[in-house]
């Protein structure tokens, strides 16, 4: 029994989802629809046929049949795509939600930190929201007063303490929180992507703490998208499709296994992807790198010209496109945003339903690479699809040099060497 | 969410994460271990309350105040209605206080969890303590009322009687019953959202159907055991007799309340702990 921390056993949670999709095709449907549906519902609610108001007709399972066990003092990294079930496992665990089958048996006090700053209140100061969320995160206030100055020292506040926390800058607001978080003491420490927020130098700091915490022999699940971090914190990796396990191993196992299927997942047609996040008014359809302006698709060079096309199923006010370029083993890369606006873009009415990114040169070197794109629009998000379309980068010239393949690095600069005389 | 926690020697505290079965009891004990969060969800609501507002924590007294003001002109002058041998505003606020701490706490409790949405989402903690605390935080602005009343008695010369060691346990009801009535309203208006809209209208539908602006005393005696399944009733008529030692002395009336409120309190703590599980899917 000492032996094991976390033991789940065939576990498996149901979601049902509204048919939320059902297109309007006129105006008069959808004003006819909105003035029948309390009707029906109510119709269906007495015949008991819905449980609840948020009319339910679809099942799916974010979680099935997941069994796993974890000893104390070990790191996990919990990989996969997004809507695989991670952040519904990691709620079941932490107690937030219940599983619709199996169970989880967790030994000793479980943190939880699935995001930063959840339950503080803008109005109160730092110090009084060092209690608050102290309280809400499970600590005792005798616990919170001891701590009281570590917490502060660690957030870096100490001149802030007391003023309201809407007065803080989103950095101080995001140290603060996990300052709390982190001097919580569980046996075992859940935390959901937490890491991606905060400045370079407090994002080192963190994942110092994290790292502190593992060495004093508690246990931690982590859930990232970034699978260098993984790498680096985590020894065992639980690589997640579809709500099932899929790879149990070392963490490089988990993480060769989640690349492949990101591979994988191109010739997959967009429209047909379920693995998104967003609003979903407006929608990727497809996307696609070409090399030249006819849109063959055609192999890439570094050093020439590249254009990605991007095709979304309709408009809404304000839009724009940012994808961000990944190498093979999931670090990023590079990143583009059409909100940003250089002085040569340009609006062409002929493209209809496109965005199109055009550069003149690439510059990322020899190899795999993939793209996440994310769709905003009316403030919103719209769509984000992970690994939306891969691409191979051939080997070329860069200002007329040639471009040797390399595994290591992914890009390459545009540069002259001024040298001693050649002897 | 069923929570077993056993001792097995030589191990941790395990805590099993199942699938939730029917009906079951609220986890009381667990409560009592969070009785700290309850009192900063409690401290926070009042902090916050009065914050970025001109006349602050007046508006704790403006309320009830206006109410009885209007009740006075128009029920009390106008309408000539009895006031069981009282000056009318001293009779219609003394129904006020209770009845404002009431209103308060049903209106803001009831809005507590779907405003804390995303804490139900990414935190655990019992659930009860939102409700629970919003309800409790209201208790500084009865305190508050409470003072202006005893003023109010003071100026028309009323002094209480020796009833008044019995107000703690009217006191006691109001709150039960607001708590029970929060715990039913919060947790439905978490799956449905159509409570938002009732409340306004059945909080006036109560008021009219509490004694507050007449005397329960316009019944004959028979109805007014009907009347009792109103708790609410039961807590303002128990109030005045406390007070102002109106001839509404505790009866059948009285009990009929407590044991309404009391059934609130426990059918509210069962449906709330049914509904628990599904808050962080739907809210």
């Amino acid at each position: 029994m000492s032996n094991i921390a976390i033991d789940v056993v065939g576990l498996g949670k149901k979601y049902h989802i509204g048919s939320a999709q059902k297109s309007h095709y006129r105006l008069t449907d959808q004003v006819a629809d909105t003035f029948m549906a309390p009707f029906r519902r109510a119709g269906k609610l007495l015949r008991g046929q819905a449980a609840s108001a948020a009319e339910l007709n679809e099942i799916i399972w974010a979680l099935k049949d997941v069994s796993f066990q974890i000893k104390p003092g070990e790191v996990v990294g919990i990989i996969g795509r997004n809507g695989v079930g991670k952040s519904t496992l990691l709620r079941i665990l932490a107690g937030i939600t219940d599983p619709t089958e199996g169970y989880a048996d967790i030994y000793g006090r479980v943190g939880s930190l699935l995001e930063v700053g959840t339950g503080f209140h803008p109005e109160l100061t730092g110090r009084e929201n060092i209690y608050l969320n102290g309280a809400i995160l499970g600590m005792k206030k005798a616990e919170i007063e001891r701590k009281l100055d570590e917490i502060v020292a660690f957030a870096e506040i100490d001149k802030f303490l007391d003023t309201p926390v809407k007065h803080y800058s989103s950095g101080m607001h995001v140290r603060l929180a996990f300052s709390v978080a982190a001097h919580l003491e569980p046996e075992i420490l859940l935390v959901d992507e937490v890491l991606a927020v905060g400045d370079m130098a407090f994002q080192r700091k963190c994942l110092g703490k994290m790292d502190d915490v593992a060495q004093a022999g508690r246990t931690v699940v982590f859930v990232s998208h970034n699978m260098g971090l993984l790498q680096t914190l985590c020894k065992r990796g639980i690589f997640l499709q579809r709500g099932v396990v899929e790879t149990d191993g070392s963490i490089t196992e988990a993480v060769d296994a989640y690349l492949q299927t990101l591979e994988q997942v191109r010739s997959q047609d967009l429209s047909k992807r379920t693995d998104r996040k967003g609003q979903g008014r407006s929608r990727l359809v497809s996307a696609e790198v070409t090399n030249n302006h006819d849109g063959s698709p055609a192999i890439l060079k570094t050093g020439h010209p590249v254009r990605f096309v991007f095709q979304v199923n309709t408009l809404v006010p304000g839009m724009a496109c940012n994808f961000d370029v990944y190498d093979t083993i999931g670090q990023p890369v590079t990143s583009f945003k059409s909100k940003v606006r250089g002085p040569e873009d340009s609006y062409d009415p002929q493209n209809g339903l496109k965005f199109i990114c055009e550069l003149d040169e690439l510059l990322l070197l020899p190899g795999r690479y993939r793209i996440d794109v994310a769709i905003t629009g009316d403030s919103r998000l719209q769509d984000f699809i992970e690994a939306a379309t891969v691409f191979e980068v051939g080997d070329g010239h860069l200002g007329g040099r040639p471009i040797q393949p390399d595994g290591k690095f992914s890009v390459g600069m545009n540069h002259r060497w001024i040298l001693p005389v050649d002897n | 969410m069923k929570e077993t926690t056993l001792t097995i020697p030589s191990a941790l505290p395990r805590t099993r994460r199942q699938p939730s079965k029917g009906w079951v009891p609220p986890n009381l004990r667990e409560l009592w271990e969070y009785r700290e969060l309850l009192f900063f969800f409690a401290w926070r609501d009042i902090k916050v309350r009065y914050r970025q507002t001109v006349l602050g924590v007046l508006w704790a007294i403006i309320q009830p105040f206006l109410t009885m003001v209007i009740f006075n002109l128009f029920f009390g002058r106008l309408a000539n209605i009895p006031s069981d041998g009282v000056p009318y505003p001293v009779f219609s606020f003394a129904a006020l206080v209770p009845w404002t701490f009431f209103a308060n706490a049903l209106t803001q409790a009831s809005n507590s969890l779907v405003l804390s949405g995303n804490m139900l989402k990414k935190i655990y903690f019992p659930r009860l303590a939102l409700p629970i605390a919003t309800v409790v935080a209201g208790v500084v602005d009865f305190a508050l009322a409470f003072i202006v009343l005893l003023g109010i008695m003071f100026y028309y010369g009323l002094v209480p009687t020796a009833n008044i060691i019995w107000l703690p346990f009217f006191a006691l009801l109001a709150l039960v019953t607001s708590i029970g009535v929060s715990l039913w309203l919060s947790a439905m208006n978490v799956q449905f959202r159509d409570v938002r809209y009732t409340i306004p209208f059945l909080t006036q539908a109560w008021l009219f159907v509490t004694p507050i602006a007449y005397p329960s005393s316009l019944l004959p005696e028979p109805l007014r055991i009907v009347y009792g399944l109103n708790p609410m009733a039961g807590v303002v008529e128990g109030f005045r007799w406390a007070l102002l030692g109106t001839d509404t002395a505790p009866g059948p009336m009285m009990i009929v309340s407590s044991v309404v409120a009391l059934i609130l309190l426990v059918s509210g703590a069962f449906y709330f702990r049914r509904m628990e599980q599904g808050f962080a899917d739907v809210v």
